[in-house]
């Protein structure tokens, strides 16, 4: 399988704070990656240099095979940051509609991916009522549906499921596992809740800017002979300092 | 197209913002018509107690529209009491000038008024004397280089004010416009996509610029032929002079915004920046500055914009005799325009 995306010895500080130190990782297409880690661990950070909004100090950054940051690339990657990041005066499909004007699509592709996303967020039907008229759940998903709309090869989504019930939640997962079995589809996502990086193929554990451990969950809590990995998360942390 | 669906979604925000509309097109027009009721209101005659003075000089004093007084004895108190605006005493064969001071302008006038009254009366009184020389009877023919003895301070306001107007709603509203954008997360999400830096700022310019331009109309035609403003240059170099104001605005509001962490902030800018460029505005007189408050000047927009639309609009001058001022306003908004490209560097570098 051929590699999506490669980290090498990235380091980044603000001002005097390390905020990420000579991170190395290599992410598989067709697979979800989750950064697990605490607040303030650095996972937004290295999200947003691989889609190439920050830069490293030091380090390089390669996806499918080009150095970030690289305004083409960007046609390939679906961006969710924490912030839902809509405009409230517009309604859902003008949201979809705005932000599909941005990517290289056709006419018909528009249309075609705008109606796609807005199904796949289950959002239909409310697709013309104006977004302040949104509850919070409805914002997240469009937010959502806004990443997917040009049909991009790697997903990268920053805590997608904060202050989303239990069974949208679930909902949202199980769409992302269907967009890389199906789509074979790379997918970053950053999270603190652990029953959540149990679905990811592969984690890596951020704390104080440097990865902890990494693997498949199954391997992680083996290796530390822990039953979930809240222990994991910890004893790793432990072994670490 | 990129450029055009950003300047759309800006049209569809503004479009449904009917408040910030308003304030954008309506309010203007308000304070224009107030102010042109406030400058333009009638003065009343001042009143004038007179003592011991000569009645020939009363006659010219009344011809001049002074309501004139006749007293036996008065003083300062007489004037308070009876509400006069001054007191004029012949004493010792020697003229003596009391004013009531309330509101400098309106003793000055009558200082004025009064002074010439006497010139008048002494001439006539030589002319009598000395009836075998041709003195001038008449008064003085007065002339005037811009406008005529019909104009009234507002018209040479008003260039300045449609110039202020345009500058102030446009730098508040772009400003604000991009802030929203930073605050709520979406400039973040647009730099996620392939659009470029230069493509964001052109869509703005853009968008808010056609905003700008109907303003701009609208402020500049009302002023002209509801107002009955002085205007003796060209209504299109008068709109040509605001959009060049409104695009250093325009540029230097959604650059500011980059300095404000919230609408609040943005608002805080408004003294600091806006509010300055009044004094420099040509509504106070440069020329008795000291140099170094008239440099302070030159770097201020408003002033450049406010002369060249009292050049056009009140002395008739053309675009190339106002070239100097249009060429400043052009380098502000480069050097505005340009400095919002880098600005957004700090969300990514490409």
């Amino acid at each position: 399988m051929s590699i999506s995306i490669a980290i090498e010895q990235v380091s980044k500080r603000f001002g005097k704070k390390v905020v990420l130190h000579e991170i190395d990782l290599q992410i598989e297409e067709g697979r979800i990656y989750g950064f697990i880690g605490p607040s303030g661990a650095g996972k937004t950070t290295l999200v947003k240099m691989i889609v190439g909004m920050d830069m490293p100090d030091s380090g390089t950054i390669h996806v499918l095979n080009e150095k970030v940051p690289n305004l083409a690339l960007l046609q390939e990657i679906g961006y969710m940051a924490q912030a839902d990041a809509l405009y409230a005066e517009l309604t859902g499909k003008e949201n979809l509609t705005f932000f599909a004007s941005l990517y290289k699509l056709n006419k018909t592709e528009m249309k075609n991916q705008i109606a796609y996303a807005a199904e796949l967020v289950n959002l239909t039907n409310e697709l013309n009522k104006k977004v302040s008229a949104y509850s919070g759940g409805m914002k997240r998903r469009l937010s959502l549906a806004i990443a997917l709309i040009q049909d991009p090869k790697i997903l990268i989504l920053d805590e997608p499921t904060v202050g989303i019930d239990p069974e949208l939640r679930l909902s949202i997962w199980n769409e992302l596992l269907r967009l890389k079995d199906e789509e074979g589809k790379t997918i970053i996502v950053t999270t603190h809740v652990m029953d959540e990086a149990e679905k990811c193929d592969f984690v890596a554990m951020v704390r104080d800017g440097v990865i902890l451990t990494r693997g498949t969950p199954q391997e992680l809590k083996t290796y530390y002979g822990a039953d979930n990995l809240d222990k994991v998360f910890l004893q790793a942390g432990r072994s670490h300092s | 197209m990129r450029i055009a669906a950003l300047v759309k979604r800006i049209f569809q925000q503004m479009l449904r913002d009917k408040r910030t509309l308003a304030l954008l097109f309506v309010a203007p027009l308000i304070i224009l018509t107030l102010m042109y009721f406030l400058f333009n209101g009638n003065t009343v005659d001042p009143k004038l107690a007179v003592v011991n003075v000569d009645y020939s000089l009363v006659n010219v004093l009344e011809e001049a529209d002074i309501n004139v007084k006749q007293y036996e004895k008065a003083d300062k108190e007489t004037i308070v009491k009876d509400e006069l605006d001054g007191l004029l005493k012949m004493k010792n064969g020697k003229l003596e000038l009391t004013l009531l001071n309330r509101d400098p302008t309106t003793s000055k006038a009558l200082q004025m008024r009064v002074n010439q009254a006497v010139l008048h009366a002494q001439s006539k009184q030589m002319g009598q004397h000395a009836a075998s020389v041709n003195l001038p009877q008449n008064s003085i023919d007065t002339k005037y280089v811009y406008g005529n003895s019909e104009t009234e301070f507002f018209d040479v306001l008003s260039p300045v004010l449609v110039g202020f107007f345009v500058f102030f709603f446009v730098f508040l509203i772009s400003g604000i416009g991009l802030l929203k954008e930073r605050t709520t997360g979406t400039l973040e999400r647009l730099m996620s996509t392939p659009i470029r830096r230069g493509e964001i700022v052109a869509a703005y310019l853009v968008g808010f610029g056609i905003f700008a331009v109907i303003q701009t109309v609208i402020v500049v035609l009302f002023s002209i032929h509801v107002l009955d403003v002085v205007m003796v240059g060209s209504v299109w170099n008068v709109i040509l002079i605001n959009l060049l104001l409104a695009l250093v605005a325009l540029s230097l509001g959604t650059l500011l915004s980059t300095f404000a962490a919230s609408e609040f902030q943005m608002v805080q800018f408004i003294p600091v920046v806006v509010i300055p460029q009044i004094f420099f505005a040509g509504i106070l007189p440069l020329d008795g500055m000291a140099d170094w408050l008239q440099a302070v000047g030159k770097v201020m927009p408003i002033y450049y914009a406010a002369g060249a639309l009292k050049g056009v609009m009140y002395q008739g001058l053309s675009l190339s005799e106002m070239s100097g001022n249009i060429f400043a306003l052009v380098v502000f908004a480069i050097i505005f325009i340009t400095l919002n490209i880098f600005a957004l560097k700090k969300y990514r570098r490409l």
